[in-house]
């Protein structure tokens, strides 16, 4: 755009001129470039070309050590079919997602609405409520494995005291993801919270006066009014969140290691192990891609499903 | 009778009561929210055997300060890893964000949509994808087992703070600027003299973000570290777990140390943290 600008003296001024313009556009390159270049060299080198270069590993079985030998499809095979961690996984990936998306969703909107009244020392209740997010996740992982302790922690302690035997939490196939899930939405609804708050404050407060006049009540006034102006906060939310909870890894890795029996093992874990843990570089590059297509398919769909319920004003 | 007035008179009737249940719910969700941290700061200061005890006491029946100077002596090295990486998460990734933002933003040159949408487009790619070869690049290098994979990728990759301050550069009026180059500064003079002050308080946002995603990076360390004396604060508290403290309040007492210099930050830059977190759920 403001290159045609810059290319406009030459028709005017002839030869002379069009040389100058040419050696400035030159130097403005330059410059431009000399701004941008470390960081477009940075995305290239440390995330443009590992991308495609996993892409190639996950064809073969390279372990890190040996010389690769190239198996074809054989790492997608042997996941699909021969690996019987992965469909558990995945599905422990997906109830964790489903819950952990709706949820801090759900109630980030209902704090951001609490948030959002006008009442003394507001402002505390908001930073008390987001703090949790900025703690890190093996030191909070370490004091909820204590409150969780099946005898001397917190919770069952408690229930002791009116007579109810806990569950084991942690340790207990059937309870263990609750757990850990309880854990992540304790950490996780202060984000949604913060943007839900800024998508509240940014609504025209006269158009809630007006239905107020036409005599709607909270209830209305809020699902008719507030609500569709929110929808964009809220999109935008479930795309990120999806992402994000999709790949869980610190609080499984601190809380309970995939444990007990797998119960909590999840799709990135798995991937830990191959790598890490089993140091087959060319199967967990495999299970990077099936994860990187499922996360592009699904948020594909949440950007399909944009316009049946995402409302835009202008 | 005004839409003010209409407005009093609606809420009136109801005015106290509602203000009571709402306070109700406001003090339900601060006790969910900093129970466990409570939890976590009365278990630091108790005697080893009262951590333990059935039914557990918040109080401790004495504070018992000296578990802070146990567990802190054991954290220090840590810290000061800590401490080293996050200043230099945080001014090179401002240095090369702000280049680049401002590169973005007011200056023109070849291919530079291109690599715009190409910077853009890598926020989209799970982080495990490029683990996995980024780690395989690194040992080529010699890079395992050093400092550099914490904070090299991550300062030539600033994504958000390049779109962060490339928003804010733009709000800036253009007088400044054209004022500044008709005294003759050069280009860099310009961003680094004039345009940098202006945008502050986004560079405040996008450094304090900054930090914490270095102080509570859990991965980076965990797979490309192998030395101990390497370690940052949270990879040693899950080390001393097994080695060091078989003492639930010593462990609870380096777990709030650990929690401590984050919460303190947000607390002191709550506003830019906000603003920051807000930035990032507006689109292009």
């Amino acid at each position: 755009m403001a290159n045609a600008v810059l290319l406009k003296p030459p028709d005017v001024d002839g030869p002379p001129a069009r040389k100058r313009v040419k050696v400035k556009l030159k130097r403005q390159n330059l410059a431009g470039w000399l701004f941008v270049g470390p960081v477009i060299f940075g995305v290239l080198f440390f995330q443009l070309l590992p991308v495609a270069a996993s892409l190639v590993v996950s064809l073969t079985n390279w372990t890190g050590l040996n010389s690769p030998k190239f198996l074809g499809l054989g790492n997608y095979k042997e996941l699909f079919t021969a690996d019987d961690t992965f469909w558990p996984s995945l599905k422990n990936t997906a109830i964790f997602t489903v819950v952990v998306v709706v949820l801090t969703i759900f109630i980030g909107l209902g704090l951001a609405v609490l948030c959002n009244q006008k009442i003394k020392g507001i402002g505390f209740f908001r930073t008390l409520y987001y703090s949790p997010a900025v703690t890190n996740v093996v030191a909070i992982g370490f004091v909820w494995f204590w409150l969780y302790n099946p005898d001397s922690g917190l919770f069952n302690s408690t229930l002791k005291t009116i007579g109810i035997h806990g569950p084991a939490w942690l340790s207990d196939t059937k309870t263990a993801l609750i757990a850990v899930m309880i854990v992540a939405l304790w950490q996780g609804v202060g984000y949604p919270m913060v943007i839900l708050l800024a998508g509240l404050q940014s609504i025209d407060q006269s158009l809630i006066e007006a239905a107020t006049v036409d005599g709607a009540s909270a209830w209305r006034r809020f699902w008719a009014v507030v609500f569709p102006l929110l929808t964009p906060s809220l999109f935008f939310l479930t795309i990120t969140q999806f992402i994000t909870s999709f790949q869980v890894f610190g609080i499984i890795y601190v809380m309970t290691s995939g444990g007990p029996n797998n119960a909590t093992s999840v799709f990135i874990f798995q991937i830990y192990e191959a790598a890490f843990g089993h140091g087959r570089l060319g199967y967990a590059s495999a299970m990077g891609w099936v994860l990187f297509v499922i996360v592009g398919v699904v948020t594909a769909i949440q950007w399909k499903m944009e316009k049946r319920w995402v409302h835009y004003d202008n | 009778m005004t839409t003010e007035a209409i407005r009093v008179f609606n809420r009136a009737p109801r005015h106290i009561p509602r203000r009571v249940v709402l306070i109700v719910v406001l003090l339900f969700f601060a006790v969910v929210f900093a129970m466990p941290l409570l939890w976590m700061i009365s278990a630091s200061l108790k005697p080893e055997n009262e951590v333990l005890q059935s039914p557990p006491t918040f109080f401790p029946s004495e504070f018992q300060w000296g578990n802070y100077s146990q567990a802190g002596h054991g954290l220090l090295p840590f810290f000061l890893n800590s401490c080293k990486l996050a200043a230099l998460n945080v001014g090179f990734l401002l240095l090369f964000a702000s280049l680049a933002g401002y590169g973005f933003a007011r200056l023109n040159f070849a291919f530079k949509n291109l690599a715009f949408a190409l910077l853009l487009s890598t926020a989209m790619i799970p982080g495990i994808v490029y683990l996995v070869p980024q780690y395989m690049l690194f040992r080529q290098m010699g890079w395992i087992d050093t400092h550099y994979p914490l904070w090299v990728p991550n300062v030539l990759t600033p994504v958000f703070g390049t779109f962060l301050l490339r928003q804010a550069f733009r709000g800036v009026p253009m007088e400044l600027e054209e004022a500044a180059k008709l005294d003759g500064a050069s280009t860099f003079g310009t961003f680094w003299r004039i345009m940098l002050p202006q945008v502050k308080p986004a560079l405040a946002a996008v450094g304090a973000l900054t930090f914490m995603g270095s102080w509570n990076d859990l991965f980076g360390p965990l797979i490309f570290l192998n030395s101990t004396r390497l370690q940052t604060m949270p990879i040693a508290l899950a080390l001393f777990k097994g080695e060091y403290f078989t003492q639930t309040n010593l462990m609870m007492a380096a777990a709030t140390l650990t929690i401590l210099p984050p919460l303190l930050l947000f607390l002191l830059a709550q506003k830019y943290f906000v603003q920051g977190i807000t930035m990032s759920g507006l689109k292009g």
